[in-house]
């Protein structure tokens, strides 16, 4: 078996709140090869956000990561002191986050926020930092990069934030990169360039990519290994090419149906019946149930296994047990 | 500079609507009759009162605020002299009230639910209630009359004389930005960026220093501009509990000697300062905030 | 947004908002305010009942005890004419508590109703009103209100229209931001097409929606018009003599401060203890009523 850049197991994350505990993130667990691409799908509050940030350690309050482990080649990062583990952020594990209108500090300049990160984990002089920083602006596709590096956030397009935020997850090479819905916030066109970036990036650089989008084009063009959460839980996990080819989860199969109903523009949008489960409040069996077409006595009683159905193809599914 | 010859103007109306005839409250009521016209054209108060602004205002644009009625001096010199006292009184004052503020609120911020912040804000507010003559006081007091640690009356004790009144007035304000340093802060550290520099493997505190504070202290810039007025507000109380020669006790002294001059002298200064303070925070805000400076 | 009627002056607070709703909140959230509410009807019990709550009258004087400290006969001392301190603090809190609400409430109205209409009428009126807002809030506060004062002569009429000329225009300014956010409203959009007049708009649709912001800010002006008159009286300008306010009480003790602290302190403390209570009714309801106000 080839070495996993990270392997997350059984990790169970939970916010405890007035009204109760919510189980954002449960029982998670997948591996990251070696400078593979995985992405991680679902719609908003299934929990794909907070498995990042889990691995991260930077779970807002009062998130908290309650079991399990998570482990970049062979640290454990749940054993680590809130020091260590800062250590660890930005050198081997870097993130970039969602809106990159509002992920650059406002107040000072694009260059300066990406050398930090060098000077955090480099013995370098400034002067050093400044131009690995320049260096690493024209990788990244930034145009005039000394001039850009003079700029502040609010100076610069949607799409050339995102650059720099990429800039300043890559400058380190770390061993993994996760990105939280990298290009929701942009333009298709940009869109497309910045995944094209990306994919480079891990063709270059060597890391490997954690990809959270609730975008199935994106994952399908950039993913090697694909895993769909829904309410906490992951429901099926396979390679890129038998997920869609072979979608086996009614939540899968229910979202690709919709994907493709809006790319045919056929006069009927497909969408799945219902709402996302309340998580202070979850059905004793599976969560998915109560919107599920193919639902039985079984999944009201008890909460299916992920059970392999075709090599390196999981499924957490009571209806889709007996196929094999 | 409009703002300015408006108040001007308002002090000026304000100041001659007075029922009864100035010069005789200024003279007292058994005044002779002659004495009372005499002084009103020596005034030139027999002229109508736009003449009489004109003369007033091209007068302040020169520098020439009038004389004082009651001490016989150029009121212009006299703020000048007295002018120091309060600045060096009000400078103390707002170092202490911001200094001891902002770093509560920090503290309070990051212990956040804590003891300390509990303390703090608990104190704080008490601190925003608590009238700027009762701190004066009670620091008056124990700390100089019961301990002997500082001097009584400050007027003539040099710098030592300026910690207690400066404490009593700074007070206030270190309540208030304290306070408002804490939710400022709270706010600026849900935002995405400092997420950002946290992934960048930041510990807390440099998080603190580097990303978050500098965003959190634009709000504290604006309190401290809105504060300087409510300063010089303190600033007359203070200066009269500790006898110091400023700006305001001059302004006390006005109304005690019923010296329109003199009133209308330190009222305008006091609000050119205010103006001019104002000012100060808005460069400084543009300064420390990108976003603004463009668009100046 | 939920869908309304648009023929009814929508309101965006909901029904949460009743009195008995807020009450509710405030009992559950926030235990301190609660203790203040209690404080203040302390106050304002004693203020209505003066005459029944002690035997003295608050000009009796009683010259062998003068001077004397706390006492049984005078358990909170007597001042240097021998007038019983606890009466004149009973009879002091009807000052302070008038000198509280009623200038704020005429500075209140004016304000709304000037703020309103700057805000929604624009241009030229608004720039108007605004530009004296700015000229009144560009004056120390506290000298403004000695400038007042000196015009208009000792008197607590007086102190009433001071402290609302003092305090207007900041209400002004807040609630015209309101006005501003409000005028853009898809409901006064809605109303305006129809025809529903200009007036009808503000007092119907407008007014309604700043009420909550209102009440906060009435509740937080209170007790810096209490801080205000104090500060006032203790430079000796306000009511006449010999009716007792607390300020002027403090202005008095002062010259007996270092044998007889108490005479200065007791007026202190009841004024921070009110303000007190007022600041933290006035935060519990902020955070109440309109979660948004806290950033300011």
């Amino acid at each position: 078996m080839e070495k996993m850049t990270l392997q997350v197991n059984d990790l169970c994350t939970s916010f405890f709140t007035d009204k109760g505990e919510i189980k954002a993130v449960n029982h998670v667990s997948f591996d990251v090869p070696k400078r593979s691409i995985i992405g991680i799908v679902g719609e908003s509050g299934c929990g794909k956000s907070m498995t990042a940030r889990s691995v991260m350690r930077l779970l807002k309050y009062p998130g908290k990561i309650v079991s399990g482990s998570i482990a970049i080649e062979d640290k454990e990062l749940t054993a680590l002191t809130e020091a260590e583990m800062s250590n660890v952020r930005g050198e081997e594990i870097s993130m970039i986050f969602q809106e990159p209108m509002t992920s650059l500090n406002p107040v000072m300049k694009v260059g300066k926020q990406v050398q930090e990160v060098v000077l955090l984990h480099r013995k370098v002089t400034k002067q050093e930092a400044k131009k690995e920083v320049i260096r690493i602006f024209e990788k990244v596709g930034i145009s005039e990069p000394e001039k850009r590096y003079e700029c502040y956030p609010h100076e610069l397009s949607g799409g050339l934030r995102q650059r720099v935020m990429i800039a300043m997850a890559m400058i380190c090479r770390p061993k993994l990169l996760i990105a939280d819905e990298p290009t929701t916030a942009l333009d298709v066109t940009v869109e497309a360039q910045i995944l094209e970036l990306m994919k480079n990036l891990r063709d270059e650089i060597g890391t490997s990519i954690i990809l959270i989008s609730h975008n199935l084009g994106v994952v399908a063009e950039l993913c090697d290994y694909v895993h769909v959460m829904y309410a906490g839980r992951i429901v099926e996990q396979a390679e890129t090419f038998e997920l869609f080819d072979n979608p086996k989860h009614p939540y899968t199969i229910g979202l690709m149906n919709a994907v493709d109903s809006l790319e045919k523009k056929q006069g009927v949008l497909d969408t799945i019946p219902g709402t996302v489960p309340n998580l202070l409040d979850l059905p004793e069996g599976c969560s998915f149930e109560p919107r599920c077409g193919k639902r039985c006595e079984k999944c009201v009683e008890c909460v299916p296994e992920l059970h392999e159905i075709a090599p390196g193809h999981l499924v957490r599914c009571h209806a889709c047990g007996q196929e094999v | 500079m409009l703002i300015l010859i408006g108040v001007a103007m308002l002090i000026f109306i304000m100041l001659r609507i007075i029922p009864g005839n100035a010069i005789v409250t200024m003279m007292g009521e058994h005044a002779n009759p002659e004495a009372i016209v005499r002084m009103t054209a020596e005034l030139g108060l027999d002229q109508p009162i736009h003449v009489q602004f004109w003369k007033y205002i091209t007068g302040v644009f020169s520098g020439d605020l009038g004389t004082s009625y009651s001490l016989n001096r150029s009121v212009s010199e006299l703020i000048a002299t007295s002018f120091p006292n309060t600045f060096r009184l009000a400078i103390f004052a707002a170092l202490f009230a911001w200094t001891l503020g902002i770093v509560c609120g920090i503290i309070a911020a990051v212990k956040k639910n804590g003891i300390l912040d509990h303390l703090f804000m608990g104190v704080s507010l008490l601190g925003v209630s608590v009238p700027v003559f009762m701190v004066a006081m009670v620091l008056q007091y124990l700390l100089a009359y019961k301990l002997q640690l500082f001097p009584i009356s400050s007027g003539s004790a040099g710098l030592i004389g300026y910690v207690l009144p400066a404490i009593a007035l700074g007070w206030n304000s270190a309540g208030s930005i304290s306070r408002l340093t804490r939710s400022t802060l709270l706010e600026v550290l849900q935002e995405d960026y400092i997420d950002t520099a946290r992934a960048k493997g930041y510990k807390q505190l440099p998080v603190i220093m580097r990303h978050a504070l500098r965003n959190a202290v634009l709000p504290v810039i604006t309190m401290m501009a809105v504060q300087l007025s409510s300063l010089l507000s303190g600033a007359v109380i203070c200066e009269t509990i500790f006898s110091i020669n400023g700006i305001g006790r001059l302004a006390v002294q006005a109304i005690d000697g019923r010296d329109i001059p003199l009133l209308q002298g330190t009222i305008l200064f006091s609000t050119a300062l205010v103006i001019l303070g104002n000012l100060v925070a808005d460069c400084l805000y543009s300064l420390l905030d990108p976003r603004i400076r463009k668009e100046v | 947004m939920e869908k309304k009627n648009i023929m009814d002056a929508p309101v965006l607070y909901d029904e949460q908002n009743t009195f008995r709703g807020v009450m509710k909140r405030l009992f559950r959230e926030n235990k301190l305010a609660i203790l203040s509410l209690v404080i203040i009807a302390i106050f304002v019990i004693g203020a209505v009942f003066a005459p029944w709550l002690t035997p003295y009258g608050y000009e009796d004087i009683d010259p062998i005890n003068r001077l004397s400290g706390l006492s049984k006969e005078h358990p909170l001392g007597a001042d240097e004419l021998g007038r019983d301190v606890l009466t004149r603090l009973l009879y002091g809190s009807r000052i302070s508590l008038l000198v509280g609400i009623v200038p704020t409430i005429i500075s209140m109205l004016a304000g709304a109703v000037l703020g309103i209409v700057a805000g929604y009428m624009g241009g030229r009126v608004d720039s108007v009103i605004m530009r004296l807002a700015d000229i009144m809030l560009a004056f120390p506060s506290m000298l403004l209100a000695m400038v007042i004062m000196y015009t208009l002569g000792d008197g607590i009429i007086n102190i009433f229209l001071a402290l609302a000329l003092v305090n207007w225009a900041s209400v002004a300014r807040i609630v015209r931001a309101e006005t501003l956010k409000l005028r853009e409203a898809e409901f006064v959009e809605a109303a305006r097409s129809i025809g529903v007049s200009n007036f009808k708009i503000m007092w119907r649709h407008i007014m309604p929606n700043c009420i909550p912001s209102m009440i906060v800010l009435f509740t937080l002006n209170i007790p810096s018009a209490i801080l205000s008159e104090s500060s006032l009286s203790f430079l000796g300008l306000g009511i006449e003599k010999p009716m007792a306010s607390w300020g002027m009480m403090v202005n008095i003790g002062r010259q007996y401060l270092y044998n007889n602290p108490e005479l200065s302190l007791v007026p202190s403390i009841a004024i921070m203890l009110i303000v007190l209570a007022f600041n933290f009714l006035g935060d519990g309801l902020r955070d109440v009523l309109d979660p948004h106000l806290k950033k300011q």
